[in-house]
C-alpha cells in the first residue's frame, strides 16, 4: 500500500545522513565526554563540533546552547527556570494557543504566586499585540510566545514582539520548535533571550532539543547535579544524539532554500486540490504568514477521527484537532481560541509536509480525500441535502 | 491510535443501516455538533409489533460511527420492550468492547434508542429533553443521567463518568459535583451488598478476599474520614483476624489515636469486612 506521511508537525523521518554520522557513536565512541582519558576526549570534540554547528545555524555563539533531552524539557527550563531566577510576583505573559510544554509551566507559575497573562490571537490566529502591550506594562515580565503554531502554521511576529518585551524589560522566550528548520531564524537580529528547538521536528530522532540561552539571560538550571553544559543542565551528554543533532541542523541548512519555496509549493497545492474538490471545506489560520510546510483545513459536518482513520485506512497520515484525537474530550484550544466554529474544529485536519514529501504524495493525497469526505459525509446527520 | 477491536473497525468501514425511514414509527436524537458526536437513530415496526427497519446518521469518531451501526444490527427484530432493555454495556459488548475512554459512543447508542422509543410511545418530541440539574454544562450531562450510567456500569471514580458520559471532560469545574454522586452511589452500593452479605448464607472468604475487602473498606470508609483531619492510614499486614494498620500524617502520633483505632478504623472493619478483626497499629 502507498505510505504518504503528511503528519511532519507531530514529528519527522530521521534523515539517512543523520543516523549514519550517530552510528560510531554507539558502536566506537562511546566514552564519556567528562573523562580525562581518549575514549572522552574523542567524544568531548564531536558534542564541541556540533554546538557549533546548531549555533552557527541560528546565528548564535556555542557558549549559548544547552543540549537538553526534548522541546519540553527546553520550555520547562526556560519558563521554570527563568522565573526562578528572576524573582517573586512576576508577570508571565504567554498565548492561548501555545503548546501545552509552554502552557503547562506558565499555568504552574500562576498557581504560585506569579501572575498569569493568556494573550487571546483573532480569527486568523494572529497575536493581539495591543493585548500584549497592556500586559507588558503591568511590571517586571518572564514573556513565552512560540515563533509558529504546531497546529496552524501560523508565524507570529517575533522581531516585533521580542523588541516590545526588550523596551518594556522583561524576559523573552521562543518556543521555535515547529519554526526551526522551516524558516530562516537569526538571533543576531531578533533579540530573544531563550528559544527552545527539538531534534525530532526538523529530521534528528526523538530525545534531544536544544535551549538557546542569550549571554546574560539569568536561568536556575532544571537538572541539578552536574557541572555539563556549563553547570546549566546535570546529566551525562546524549551523545550519538546531540551528534545526529548537529547534523541535522547541517542538512536543514543546506535545504532551507527548499523547505520555503518547493515545500511551501507542494503545500500550496495540496490546499487548493482540497478546496476545489470537497466543498464545505476550509483553512483554518493566517494564509499569509504561516509556515511553508502546514495546511490546517476543516471539513465540514464531519469528525476529525474518522477522516485519520479512513485516511489511514489508504495509507495517508495527518493529524486532527478533533476532541476524539487528543485524549481529552475537549477539541483543540488553538482553533477554539480562533473562535473557529464547533462544526469546524471536530473536522479540522493538519496536513504537515517536509522535504520528504513528493509530488506524487500530494497528487495522491488529493485523489484520495474527497471520496473519504463524501462518504463520511453520506452517514452525518448535519449535511443537507 | 485506539485500540479498536476488529468488530469496531468493520463497523466503521462497513456501517450498517446508514439513512433514513420515510414516516419512522419513532425517531431519537442526541448528542450535538458542539459535543463532538451526534446520532440520530429511527425505526419502523412491522405488523407484528417488532422493528422491521432500523435507519441511523451519526456525526463522530470511528467508535460512535460503530456504536451506532452495531445499534442497528442489533434492534433489527425486537420488540420494543425487548429493545427498551439493551443497554450501553450490550452495545459495547456487542463490538466486543470499546476503549474506556469511548464508553460514551455506547451511552449515546443506548439514549438515542431510549428518546426514540419514548417518540413512539407518548409521542415525545424526538430532541433529548435535559433531565433534572444539568451537572456539566460544558456538555449538558445531567445529575439523573449520571446516577444511572454510574449505577448500570457499576462505576467508582470521576474518570470513569467523564470516560461514560464526558461530564467533567471541558472545564472540569464540575469534578467535585461528580465525585459527590458517585460517593453517594458507591456508599450505597457497598450498603447493599452489606446486607446482602448478611442476609446470604456466610461464606468463610478467602485470605486475599478478606485482605481485598479490608483493603477496599479502608480505602472508601476510613480513609475519607481521616483526610478530613488532615490524616491518613496503611495497611501494613493481616495474620488472622489481627489487621495491622499504620496511622499517617496528623493521625501519625495524634494523641487520640487509640480512639480513631477503636473507633473508625475498628468499627468500620466489623461493619464491612468481619465481625471478629481485632485493629493493631503498627508504630515506626
Amino acid at each position: 500500500m502507498k505510505n504518504v506521511y503528511l503528519d511532519n508537525n507531530a514529528t519527522t523521518a530521521v534523515a539517512p545522513e543523520v543516523i549514519e554520522v550517530m552510528a560510531p557513536y554507539f558502536k566506537e565512541h562511546w566514552g564519556n565526554p567528562s573523562s580525562m582519558h581518549t575514549f572522552g576526549g574523542r567524544v568531548k570534540k564531536a558534542i564541541d563540533e556540533a554546538r557549533q554547528k546548531v549555533a552557527a545555524f541560528i546565528h548564535a555563539d556555542p557558549s549559548e546552547i544547552i543540549f537538553t533531552s526534548c522541546g519540553t524539557e527546553s520550555d520547562n527550563t526556560a519558563i521554570r527556570g527563568g522565573a526562578e531566577a528572576v524573582g517573586a510576583h512576576l508577570n508571565v505573559v504567554t498565548t492561548r494557543v501555545e503548546h501545552p510544554a509552554v502552557l503547562g509551566p506558565c499555568r504552574y507559575l500562576g498557581e504560585r504566586g506569579h501572575r498569569l497573562y493568556e494573550v487571546n490571537v483573532d480569527s486568523s490566529g494572529q497575536l493581539d499585540l495591543v493585548q500584549l502591550g497592556s500586559a507588558l506594562r503591568e511590571g517586571s515580565a518572564l514573556v513565552s510566545v512560540m515563533w509558529a503554531n504546531n497546529e496552524t502554521g501560523v508565524i507570529f511576529p517575533i522581531p516585533e514582539i521580542s523588541e516590545m518585551v526588550k523596551v518594556a524589560g522583561g524576559v523573552f522566550h521562543t518556543d521555535a520548535v515547529q519554526a526551526v528548520g522551516k524558516i530562516p531564524i537569526d538571533v543576531r537580529k531578533v533579540p530573544v533571550d531563550m528559544l527552545s528547538l527539538s531534534g525530532h521536528k526538523l529530521h534528528a530522532p526523538k530525545g534531544i532539543g536544544v535551549l538557546y540561552v542569550r549571554k546574560g539571560t539569568r536561568i536556575q538550571p532544571f537538572m541539578l547535579g552536574g557541572h555539563q553544559e556549563d553547570n546549566r543542565r546535570g546529566g551525562t551528554e546524549n551523545v550519538p544524539y546531540i551528534v545526529g543533532l548537529g547534523c541535522a541542523v547541517e542538512l536543514a541548512q543546506r535545504n532551507m532554500a527548499q523547505e520555503v519555496t518547493a515545500v511551501a509549493a507542494l503545500r500550496d497545492r495540496l490546499e487548493a486540490g482540497m478546496l476545489a474538490t470537497c466543498p464545505d471545506t476550509r483553512v483554518n489560520g493566517d494564509r499569509a504568514n504561516r509556515l511553508p510546510n502546514t495546511a490546517n483545513i476543516s471539513f465540514e459536518f464531519i469528525e476529525g477521527e474518522s477522516i485519520l482513520y479512513m485516511m489511514s485506512d489508504v495509507g495517508i497520515a495527518a493529524s486532527s484537532g478533533s476532541a476524539c484525537t487528543s485524549g481529552s474530550l475537549e477539541p483543540s484550544h488553538v482553533l477554539r481560541a480562533m473562535g473557529v466554529p464547533f462544526t469546524a474544529v471536530h473536522g479540522s485536519v493538519r496536513f504537515s509536509l517536509s522535504r520528504y514529501t513528493t509530488s506524487e504524495d500530494v497528487d495522491y493525497a488529493i485523489k484520495q480525500l474527497p471520496p473519504i469526505i463524501a462518504r463520511l459525509r453520506a452517514i452525518s446527520p448535519f449535511v443537507k441535502k | 491510535m485506539w485500540d479498536y477491536t476488529g468488530k469496531v473497525m468493520d463497523h466503521f468501514r462497513n456501517p450498517r443501516n446508514v439513512g433514513v425511514i420515510e414516516n419512522p414509527d419513532g425517531v431519537g436524537e442526541v448528542g450535538s455538533l458542539a459535543c463532538g458526536d451526534a446520532l440520530k437513530l429511527m425505526f419502523k415496526l412491522g405488523s407484528d409489533g417488532r422493528i422491521a427497519d432500523v435507519k441511523f446518521q451519526t456525526f463522530g469518531c470511528a467508535s460512535a460511527i460503530a456504536s451506532s451501526s452495531a445499534l442497528s444490527e442489533m434492534l433489527m427484530g425486537m420488540t420494543l420492550d425487548e429493545a427498551s432493555k439493551v443497554t450501553n454495556q450490550d452495545i459495547a459488548e456487542f463490538l466486543g468492547g470499546l476503549p474506556e475512554q469511548k464508553m460514551h459512543c455506547s451511552v449515546m447508542g443506548r439514549e438515542a434508542l431510549e428518546a426514540a422509543i419514548d417518540n413512539y410511545r407518548i409521542g415525545k418530541t424526538d430532541k433529548k429533553i435535559l433531565g433534572g440539574k444539568v451537572v456539566c454544562n460544558c456538555f449538558g450531562v445531567t445529575e439523573e443521567e449520571i446516577i444511572r450510567v454510574v449505577r448500570e456500569n457499576g462505576l467508582s471514580t470521576v474518570d470513569q463518568v467523564t470516560n461514560y458520559t464526558k461530564a467533567g471532560g471541558g472545564c472540569g469545574k464540575c469534578k467535585g459535583d461528580i465525585g459527590n454522586i458517585v460517593d453517594k452511589i458507591v456508599h450505597e452500593r457497598l450498603e447493599a451488598e452489606r446486607k446482602l452479605g448478611a442476609h446470604a448464607v456466610p461464606r468463610k472468604m478467602t485470605v486475599i478476599e478478606k485482605i481485598r475487602l479490608i483493603e477496599q473498606t479502608i480505602d472508601r470508609e476510613i480513609r475519607p474520614l481521616l483526610k478530613r483531619d488532615g490524616g491518613d492510614i496503611e495497611l501494613i499486614d493481616v495474620e488472622g483476624n489481627r489487621v495491622k494498620v499504620a496511622l499517617r500524617g496528623m493521625c501519625a502520633g495524634c494523641q487520640v489515636s487509640s480512639f480513631t483505632l477503636k473507633d473508625v478504623v475498628g468499627v468500620k472493619l466489623k461493619e464491612f469486612v468481619s465481625n471478629d478483626l481485632i485493629v493493631e497499629e503498627v508504630r515506626e
